[in-house]
């Protein structure tokens, strides 16, 4: 058994796994695709209900990941392949989970005695009768050994020891391009940092845009690096890790189909995304908290929030609810009317789904402390018309049509499992939904594990869900390897205690 | 190539310029459209109740017509087209339906005639370059603004023309003559429909959003595809006592435009018979006197007649 880890995605529901299985003594190998860890949550202005300042939370633990000695830490990575699991040995059935329901509440054999099979059935984890053949050779590539795990690291084209984030290298870069980490409200360089917080603390060259690796026009920023981070022949690479568990936690993105989400001007600058809009209020965001119309600079003063944009909708966009967005537009609303008190807020809703601890209390407290109008209904069309967005939709509860002339349209777009994790599902044999969701084995008994043995699943890769939910999620899938990284390791003492007592007459016990 | 054609009962009576210009436009284009030797009124509404058996059996009878000339029949009326082809899929997908009708019409209607609409032939059977290619006085320069409306479009499982939310077959024609299609926000919103007979009010507000919505986004003229809506765009800016205001947006039939692009003579075009009239876009003959009963309120096309 090989006791190390693998969490692909460091989010907060990866970072929290990979935290949880390194403070109990196992090395844990952290993937991350992005340059920096921390995922969506590090782009937040705040959470609900508590208005707490995401940052704040959130940067003691990706310096906690960034610095733990357990935790390997691997950005600007991905998991490329996973050689397929063996068949099962001959004799042993079919594969079963590591964790059956039953098998995890066993108390952990007391140290010796008979050597109970810790898993019930599976035919791998035979008894070896004394004086019996060897221990069985672990199948490569998943279940009992482990897997063997290729990923593939992309080049930072920076020398993640050497860098020091200083900075100079930013000065210097002529290329202006658009800040994926702000959604595009604001602009980075070709070598850049996504914020400040980052952790690894270290610049990234955007291989794209840069016009120093091909072709090679531009030497501006290895000149400017004085500790000489800068390495433009960087090449990609694969390393192969052997682990015993996977943590799978790739998170979600936001739903991009715009003719669907029917507000077809998504590609209007005033029309934007939550996410957008958090970018938008976070103080250490592009525009230092202060809300402002990208298209004009000004303050918007008439604000609409759409909710259930793409979502619940079978006819044009997805089914599912996406259970976060009526709590993060109430948060949008408050801090909006927080930072533009005389402006008027506008939230078409279906209906608030506000299930959690001091929710409702929250959506009460926007709609009556602060002042918003939510109207029941849905939108039919959003428009630009003489500098302003005309937003046409329904008020149900009076029957009437309505229409807003407003400065600024945030779209609550709903959660789909972010790009990629079809590709890992397929790698690990995970199971699906149509939605490309991750489908645990038993959703209500089991819902953190895969039903793939020792492949774990936690965050909103399993569906949509709001932080605290995939926190606990994360630790529990946490708890699941270190459940199995512990019975292994008992099953081992008693294995290494039955051989002693066929020729040491058992003292070692 | 000829192709069934049911008229319906609008353009045979108020949207005689509909109907012949599509005629005429799809003779030079190759396309015959021969009309159903016996055919009725296709019922006008498709019922929205579930079991309502009794509404089904005029367009059922159309379309056994229609079965009896071919596979498939083209339409120009979009709320024939809307009826028929909604009809056509009930009873694909309910052949109990189907067979009782056809026990009461004592007709054996075999539920697999192809309902299309002429625009789709246009596409499909044609295609815009083809069309493109006819062309013999391109409207180049000549803004349109393309009205869809809802029967056209919707039911999207029903209807599936084109993408009920974004539609470009108009568009697309509107191109291929070579005129300019104009965007604007109004062009799938509803025009009031039946309203006009009952709560006029209704529909003339709307339709005045519509065709206001048109003007200041640059539109000359509006095409469509409904006589329904042809009425209720055109009819509200008749010639009142006080004259025409003066900021008029003509609305044309597709067939019209395509009358006038591919250099059909004037009674193919039939710009006659309109509130505002759109020959001076074309400078064609000036305009003749005022249009047949003009100010007058007439009683709306496109009724369930």
């Amino acid at each position: 058994m090989n006791y190390r880890a693998l969490v692909i995605g460091s989010g907060i529901s990866g970072m929290q796994a990979a935290l949880d299985i390194a403070n109990s003594g196992y090395e844990v190998i952290l993937v991350e695709r992005e340059p920096s860890i921390g995922g969506h949550m590090a782009q937040l202005s705040e959470t609900f209900p508590t208005l707490d300042c995401s940052q704040c939370i959130l940067t003691p633990r990706t310096v906690e990941v960034g610095q733990h000695p357990n935790i390997r830490l691997l950005t600007l990575s991905e998991v490329v392949a996973v050689p397929p699991p063996q068949p099962p040995p001959p004799g042993g059935g079919e594969a079963q989970p590591l964790l059956p329901g039953g098998g995890e509440a066993q108390p952990p054999p007391p140290g010796g005695g008979e050597a109970q099979p810790l898993l019930p059935g599976g035919g791998e984890a035979q008894p070896p009768l004394p004086g019996g053949g060897e221990a069985q050779p672990p199948p490569p590539g998943g279940g009992r050994g482990g897997f063997r795990v290729r990923i593939l690291r992309h080049p930072r084209y920076v020398l993640e020891d050497k860098c020091t984030a200083c900075g100079d290298c930013i000065k210097v870069c002529p290329v202006v391009v658009a800040n994926e980490f702000d959604r595009g409200l604001a602009a980075r360089r070709a070598i850049y940092i996504p914020h400040p917080q980052a952790v690894p603390a270290v610049y990234r060259l955007d291989p794209d845009t840069c016009l120093g690796i091909f072709p090679l026009a531009c030497g501006k920023c290895a000149e400017a690096c004085q500790p000489g981070a800068v390495d433009y022949d960087m090449k990609p690479e694969i390393v192969e890790v052997e682990v015993g568990a996977i943590v799978v936690a790739t998170g979600y993105e936001l739903y991009q189909d715009e003719g669907v989400v029917t507000y077809a001007y998504m590609s209007h600058p005033d029309v934007m995304d939550g996410l957008e809009f958090e970018r938008l209020l976070s103080a250490s965001g592009p525009t230092g908290g202060k809300v402002i119309r990208p298209s004009d600079r000004t303050v918007p003063k008439e604000v609409v929030f759409i909710q259930c944009a793409g979502s619940r909708s079978p006819e044009h966009g997805l089914p599912y609810c996406s259970k976060i967005c009526c709590m993060y537009t109430a948060k949008h609303a408050i801090l909006y009317k927080h930072r533009v008190p005389d402006g008027c807020v506008y939230v078409f809703y279906i209906d608030v789904r506000a299930g959690g601890k001091g929710y409702e209390e929250f959506v009460t407290r926007a709609m009556e402390e602060d002042d918003t109008v939510y109207i029941r209904g849905r939108v039919s069309k959003v428009f630009p018309r003489d500098g302003k967005i005309i937003v046409w939709g329904v008020d149900t509860l009076t029957g009437n049509k309505v229409e807003i002339a407003a400065d600024l349209v945030v779209v609550a777009s709903a959660m789909v499992p972010s790009e990629g994790s079809r590709r890992i599902a397929e790698m690990l044999g995970i199971r699906v939904d149509e939605f490309g969701f991750y489908t645990p084995a038993d959703a209500e008994m089991t819902p953190m594990e895969s039903g793939v043995p020792g492949v774990l699943l936690a965050g909103a890769g399993l569906g949509p869900q709001d932080i605290p939910e995939t926190v606990a999620q994360a630790s529990g899938a946490a708890a699941k390897v270190l459940t199995l990284f512990e019975a292994a390791k008992a099953e081992e003492r008693a294995q290494q205690a039955l051989k002693g007592t066929g020729s040491e007459q058992g003292t070692t016990l | 190539m000829s192709i069934s054609y049911y008229p319906g009962c609008t353009l045979s009576t108020k949207a005689k310029n509909y109907d012949r210009s599509g005629r005429a436009v799809a003779a030079a284009l190759g396309l015959e459209l021969v009309e159903l030797p016996e055919w009725q009124c296709c019922g006008a509404t498709f019922p929205l109740m579930l079991d309502d058996s009794m509404a089904l059996i005029a367009p059922t009878r159309v379309l056994y017509q229609a079965q009896q000339a071919g596979e498939r029949v083209a339409t120009l009326c979009a709320i024939c087209f809307n009826v028929l082809r909604r009809s056509q899929a009930l009873l694909k997908r309910d052949p109990a339906m189907l067979e009782r009708i056809n026990w009461f019409t004592e007709q054996e209607y075999r539920g697999q005639v192809y309902v299309a609409h002429f625009l789709e032939v246009l596409r499909d059977d044609l295609g815009w370059e083809t069309l493109a290619g006819r062309v013999v006085r391109p409207l180049s320069g000549l803004r349109v603004a393309p009205y869809y409306g809802c029967l056209l479009l919707r039911p999207y499982e029903e209807i599936g023309l084109d993408d009920p939310e974004a539609p470009v077959i108009l568009h697309d024609l509107v191109r291929a003559l070579g005129a300019e299609p104009v965007d604007f926000p109004y062009s799938i919103e509803c025009c009031g429909s039946y309203l006009t007979v009952k709560q006029p009010q209704i529909s003339e507000t709307l339709s005045q959003d519509i065709v206001t919505s048109a003007r200041e986004h640059g539109a000359q003229a509006i095409v469509t595809a409904c006589p329904l809506c042809h009425f209720n765009l055109d009819y509200p800016q008749r010639e009142t006592e006080a004259g025409h205001v003066g900021n008029e947006v003509p609305v044309l039939y597709f067939t019209q435009l395509m009358a006038v692009a591919l250099g059909l003579p004037e009674e193919d075009c039939r710009m006659d018979g309109h509130y505002v009239d759109p020959r001076p876009l074309f400078t064609l003959t000036p305009p003749q006197p005022p249009p047949p009963g003009g100010g007058e309120p007439q009683p709306p096309p496109g009724g369930g007649e």
